[in-house]
């Protein structure tokens, strides 16, 4: 275990010194940012002295071995756009994204894991049936196109709900977060409502495909004729079983909503990662795209071992192999 | 004495796309505390139904039709849903045909076995857990209290078929339906699983139901023996009489067709054709199409001949024909 333990993370390590390379050589090639960033009327002699500042004139491998020295030293860089170091950023934007996201999953894991067992332990019943055609639009319909509908519908409309942007921050225990404040909660609950649907669909068509899988097997009818009732073979034989592909799948829900609920943020303006990275590709602001591509890579590495480890308690047949 | 199990009149259909088909088609029997009655047919001859319907497991396409389930004199057909599920383990159980599939692959054991125990009696955790101790000693099981931490996987296959066996045992019920539980298993295991179930029968008086497609299996452990074909029991009578003196054409082509060292160098005889489809079985005996003795009286539906000793047929063969 311990072993196992030893040799994800020094994959992992490997991993994001990959990503690393691959990402300092895409952002290299989309163009020099400083045609973006300063004064189109900027003399010659200006513009190759901010080239020169940045580095920018030094071949790529050269400038990836300083970026390497610079992180070895704790340096992530310093944006070229809002001028504070990268690092600094990108921390004062996750809260708001993780707050946004960490409400969707729970939204979209308590609704479509009940409602995909049901679905599937009544597969023909009226009720199943609306469950289904609800997630098929869960994940067909754009998610943009909902979050517009949702801001028409409750904001303009109704006005209940406001439009966008995240409401006050309040503490506990020693966290600041909007989910501490009412108004906080009334900025997050659409946004996390619109970025979790997607997310409900699948785990309501993962849990129901499980459940009507599962209820046909041996084990089940097993269990049937030893006089379980329902409730305890769904609740204590079948959701164990049918709870691995959830995990796998919900892991990497997790990890690609953390990095990009950009559409979303975008609708509902909230200022999380996943706007500032687009923001930042728009204005070739290379530390921050090269910071928060490692620490995406990081988060996927980190779920990606939660889910292992997860497996491992889930199914005994599982062993987690170190070494070797 | 009174019957463990009596089934009368049993009739379950599948209403399937392509119309009606009567799996169990007025199947009756009785089987006596301690006794074994080997339900023998070919596949999809109705015999698995057969047992999932005694204990009302029949799943949608399918229903039952007809019949009464005695089971203590109980008529489970009269139950309510819960009332049935009540009796299921507590006073009639079933063990299923592959050990490999019958229990959860993710959960310990005796935490299987421990559930089935409390959901009949109100004991704590640990003495349910000693209930499954006792009852994997019983069936021979050895160290038990170890095997009870291990996950289904870490068994062998004979060894969870008598888990399985165990957990069926575990509440003493009266009934036992075995579907086929030794047909995945190698022949020494199978040997032995045998020579436990008899031994529980004499000692414990619990009727046993044994679903199977072997006749060798259910020649040495079976007291009673009913044939069924197409949905029907087309014979029925003690292992002795069946075997010895087969009357329905069927059952005596099935025993012709195992073969045995008296007869060496014998091209082995076999029934011509195969098991009719359920949905479109011909008029009158169902096995009429494949039997050298049919007649044109054969295209009505025989009935019984013969008392304890019965067969389903027009012309049942006698002493001469063997």
């Amino acid at each position: 275990m311990f072993g196992y333990l030893i040799q994800r993370l020094a994959q992992a390590v490997v991993v994001v010194f990959a990503m690393s390379i691959i990402v300092f050589v895409g952002v290299y090639a989309i163009g020099n940012p400083i045609d973006v960033l300063i004064d189109p009327g900027a003399t010659q002699e200006i513009r190759a002295k901010l080239i020169a500042q940045y580095g920018l004139d030094q071949p790529l491998w050269r400038q990836y071995l300083t970026f390497l020295g610079n992180v070895a030293r704790g340096d992530m860089g310093t944006s070229m756009v809002y001028n504070i170091p990268v690092v600094d950023l990108v921390f004062s934007r996750l809260p708001a994204t993780l707050e946004l996201v960490f409400v969707s999953v729970l939204i979209a894991v308590g609704i479509g894991i009940p409602a995909g067992l049901y679905a599937g332990y009544r597969p023909d019943s009226y009720a199943a049936k609306a469950i289904m055609a609800l997630s098929v639009l869960g994940f067909s319909v754009p998610t943009f196109w909902i979050g517009m509908l949702l801001i028409m519908t409750f904001a303009v409309n109704l006005g209940i709900l406001p439009s966008g942007g995240r409401g006050d921050v309040g503490s506990v225990l020693g966290i600041h977060t909007s989910l501490a404040t009412l108004d906080g909660w009334s900025h997050v609950i659409m946004p996390a409502i619109n970025l979790s649907l997607f997310k409900m669909g699948l785990m309501i068509r993962l849990t129901r495909a499980g459940m009507v899988e599962a209820m046909r097997t041996d084990y089940v009818k097993f269990a049937r004729a030893q006089g379980l009732t329902d409730r305890q073979i769904v609740f204590s034989h079948v959701l164990r079983n049918i709870s691995i592909p959830i995990v796998t799948v919900f892991g990497l829900e997790l990890g690609s909503t953390l990095a990009f609920a950009v559409v979303t943020e975008s609708v509902f303006t909230w200022p999380g990662v996943g706007k500032l990275i687009i923001d930042s590709i728009l204005q070739l602001d290379r530390p921050v795209m090269v910071t928060y591509l490692v620490l995406v890579v990081i988060l996927f590495v980190l779920i990606n071992l939660t889910v292992d480890l997860v497996y491992a308690r889930l199914d005994p047949r599982v062993r987690l192999k170190g070494g070797a | 004495m009174s019957a463990a199990l009596e089934v009368r009149n049993l009739t379950t259909r599948f209403d399937t796309r392509r119309g009606p088909v009567t799996a169990v088609n007025g199947v009756s029997f009785s089987v006596q505390p301690g006794r074994i009655m080997g339900l023998v047919g070919e596949s999809g001859s109705g015999k698995s139904v057969t047992g999932f319907s005694i204990l009302g497991l029949i799943d949608a396409p399918g229903r039952i039709t007809d019949g009464e389930v005695l089971v203590d004199g109980t008529d489970l057909r009269s139950l309510s849903p819960d009332a049935l599920r009540r009796m299921r383990g507590k006073h009639v159980a079933m063990v299923f045909q592959d050990p490999m599939m019958t229990l959860n692959p993710v959960l310990r054991v005796g935490d299987q076995m421990a559930m089935a125990v409390r959901v009949h009696d109100r004991v704590s955790k640990a003495a349910a857990w000693d209930r499954a101790r006792k009852a994997l000693e019983t069936v021979g099981i050895p160290s038990p209290a170890e095997r009870l931490k291990a996950y289904p996987h870490q068994l062998s296959g004979g060894m969870r078929q008598r888990v399985a066996i165990a957990t069926a045992l575990l509440h003493g019920p009266s009934v036992i339906i075995a579907d086929e539980p030794t047909t995945a298993l190698d022949v020494s295991i199978q040997g032995q699983i045998l020579a436990e179930v008899r031994r529980l029968a004499d000692e414990t008086g619990t009727a046993i139901v044994w679903v199977t497609h072997d006749l060798a299996v259910v020649s040495s452990l079976a007291d009673d023996i009913s044939v069924m074909y197409a949905g029907r029991i087309v014979e029925s009578g003690t292992t002795e009489e069946v075997l010895s003196a087969p009357r329905h054409p069927y059952t005596h082509g099935l025993i012709d067709s195992v073969p045995t060292r008296h007869a060496p160098g014998r091209e082995l005889p076999q029934i011509p054709g195969s098991t009719p489809q359920l949905i479109n079985l011909p008029e009158g005996c169902a096995f009429r199409p494949r039997c050298p003795r049919a007649t044109a009286a054969c295209a009505v539906q025989p009935s019984k001949s013969g008392e304890t000793h019965f067969a389903l047929c027009h012309h049942p063969l006698t002493e001469a024909d063997r």
